[in-house]
């Protein structure tokens, strides 16, 4: 029953050249393991879906992986720009970029749609916007109870969703906390999802908390085990957000070579995620580690028969 | 007299601003500033918002994103971000939406989408987040920006935010949504909107700032308040919450 599997052979049994992606997690669990491990494997003409593109699909991008990008906010949070992504857009290098735009919110509606297998779902926002004039599917229809026109997404399901976790069995049941985003939607909308937990666990730390219980490994195709794997992201508890990388990315990104010499150096030139950590050395996870705020417990209480 | 920054003034009146205010969806930077001051100020009861998924927020230190951790550990609750957008935002529960643009007009609509034509733009901006549907659905907007002739345009190339798009009754029109902007925090003074014409009208100039030095920044011809004001400096007490507390790396002082 065990699902527990490698990053290479997840990545080269589960992502197609062509395949519709969505490495989701908003700020927080972005999984740069996979992403890379897409990149060393030459994985082409992907159309990449997420809210906010982030660092993530910078390098993708700039990996020449892409055809399209799916989006809602398309820049370094809190620093400006994603200069890899603009470049395609603005310039075609490395390669033309088509670009299918939402608002989070037209995004968050697409991925329930998806989830739920709803033709569409209606969300209160993109009037009086150009947003819709740029982007056709997203329509307008009445209310069959009368109360006006309402706007409409299409429904989101990636042929493949890959999520960071911070723990999951080796069925895939996964426990997330902190920031969810729009990882339970995506997941419950893919046809096919990849697990990456910072740490496998016995089933039984799943039922001790069943609450925390995002993604049941029903839907899961494969579970890899892969500390550290959404740096410079991070995972609540577990590691910080690396601020100082997001605010190098800015200066190094700038230039298509320089990013090209990073992936040669932290992507291409590397096996997989063990070499990364090592190379980054110490200090780095020294760095990023948090202090500790644990939660209280809570009683689900025992009931004999 | 204290010294202080423009970018200080811009915090301190913006803070003011949300006198009163119970929730308040929160961006990243000077926004971020202005809702922890006035958190520790004018509205003690300011519960923060921040599109990640966080309602009542307590950041122990300064995020440089709205997915920072610091925004998670401490707050009220944390949510996924179908329940924040429908339920918190357009369940109707945010009073104040802050919002900032790479170009504004004068009827407060904002651009954060593309410089130049969309399908060939000669700079391709983030493009909208969360910022059309806190624009269309918080009770009320505040803007923040600077003033220059590049933001402050007389024709918008591409609008990704409604503010009150052409005057009037023009968004009324649009149906059952949020007030939209009601001010304008600059670095030189604040703008209200007319009620009739919805236009931008210049109604406080901060210290030691001219509505000549205003008008050269500002594409239209800038309407001015017959009661024009002068903004109160930020007081001792704010600077010292803003410079010991909220920044004191002193990142947003310039």
């Amino acid at each position: 029953m065990s699902k527990v599997t490698t990053m290479k052979e997840a990545i080269a049994q589960l992502v197609n050249d062509g395949d519709t992606l969505a490495i989701e997690g908003f700020t927080h669990l972005i999984c740069f393991a996979a992403a890379h491990e897409i990149i060393r494997q030459r994985k082409r003409d992907l159309t990449l879906c997420r809210l906010t593109p982030d660092l993530i699909y910078d390098q993708m991008i700039a990996a020449g992986c892409a055809k399209k990008l799916v989006f809602s906010y398309l820049g370094n949070p809190g620093v400006g720009s994603l200069h890899a992504v603009r470049r395609a857009v603005e310039k075609g290098i490395p390669a033309p970029l088509e670009v299918e735009e939402y608002s989070h919110f037209g995004m968050v509606g697409r991925f329930i749609a998806g989830a739920a297998k709803l033709p569409f779902y209606p969300v209160r926002t993109f009037a009086g916007s150009d947003i819709p004039s740029a982007n056709p599917r997203i329509r307008r229809v009445d209310d069959p109870y009368g109360t006006g026109q309402i706007y409409v997404v299409p429904p989101l399901n990636p042929d493949v969703t890959i999520l960071h976790v911070q723990r999951a069995d080796e069925r895939g049941n996964a426990h997330i906390w902190g920031l969810m985003g729009m990882q339970a939607e995506a997941a419950f909308a893919a046809r096919r999802v990849i697990i990456v937990a910072e740490r496998l666990v016995d089933e039984a730390v799943i039922r001790a908390d069943p609450n925390r219980t995002v993604i049941p490994g029903l839907i899961v195709d494969a579970v890899v085990h892969e500390p550290y794997g959404a740096h410079p992201s991070y995972a609540q508890g577990y590691y910080d957000r690396d601020t100082q990388f997001y605010l190098a990315w800015d200066t190094l990104s700038r230039d298509h070579d320089t990013l090209l010499s990073w992936l040669d150096e932290w992507v291409y030139g590397l096996a997989g995620r063990a070499e990364y950590i090592q190379r980054m050395g110490p200090e780095v996870w020294q760095r990023l580690q948090p202090g500790e705020a644990w939660s209280g417990q809570v009683n689900y209480g025992q009931y004999p028969e | 007299m204290t010294e202080y920054t423009a970018s200080e003034m811009m915090i301190a009146a913006s803070a003011r601003e949300l006198a009163g205010a119970r929730v308040v969806f929160v961006g990243i930077g000077l926004p971020n500033i202005a809702c922890n001051l006035a958190q520790r100020t004018v509205a003690p009861d300011l519960e923060l918002v921040y599109e990640a998924g966080v309602y009542g927020a307590r950041p122990s230190r300064l995020p440089l994103s709205i997915g920072d951790p610091c925004l998670v550990a401490g707050a009220t609750s944390v949510v996924s971000m179908p329940q924040l957008f429908q339920y918190y935002l357009q369940g109707g529960l945010i009073d104040v939406g802050f919002l900032g643009a790479a170009q504004i007009d004068r009827y407060g609509n904002l651009n954060t989408t593309v410089i130049g034509p969309y399908q060939k733009p000669k700079v391709r901006l983030p493009g909208s987040g969360g910022a059309c549907e806190i624009a269309l659905l918080a009770r009320k907007v505040l803007i923040i920006a600077r003033l220059n002739r590049r933001t402050f345009v007389d024709q918008l190339d591409f609008l990704t935010s409604p503010g009150h798009l052409t005057g009037g009754e023009s968004r009324a029109r649009l149906g059952d949504y949020g007030q939209g902007p009601t001010a304008v925090i600059t670095d030189m003074g604040i703008f209200r909107f007319d009620e009739k014409t919805r236009e931008m009208v210049l109604t406080s100039l901060h210290p030691g700032c001219k509505v000549e030095a205003v008008q050269e920044r500002v594409s239209w011809p800038v309407w001015v308040a017959p009661d024009l004001a002068e903004t109160e400096p930020p007081s001792p007490a704010e600077l010292g919450i803003m410079r010991q507390e909220l920044d004191p790396a002193g990142r947003y002082r310039q």
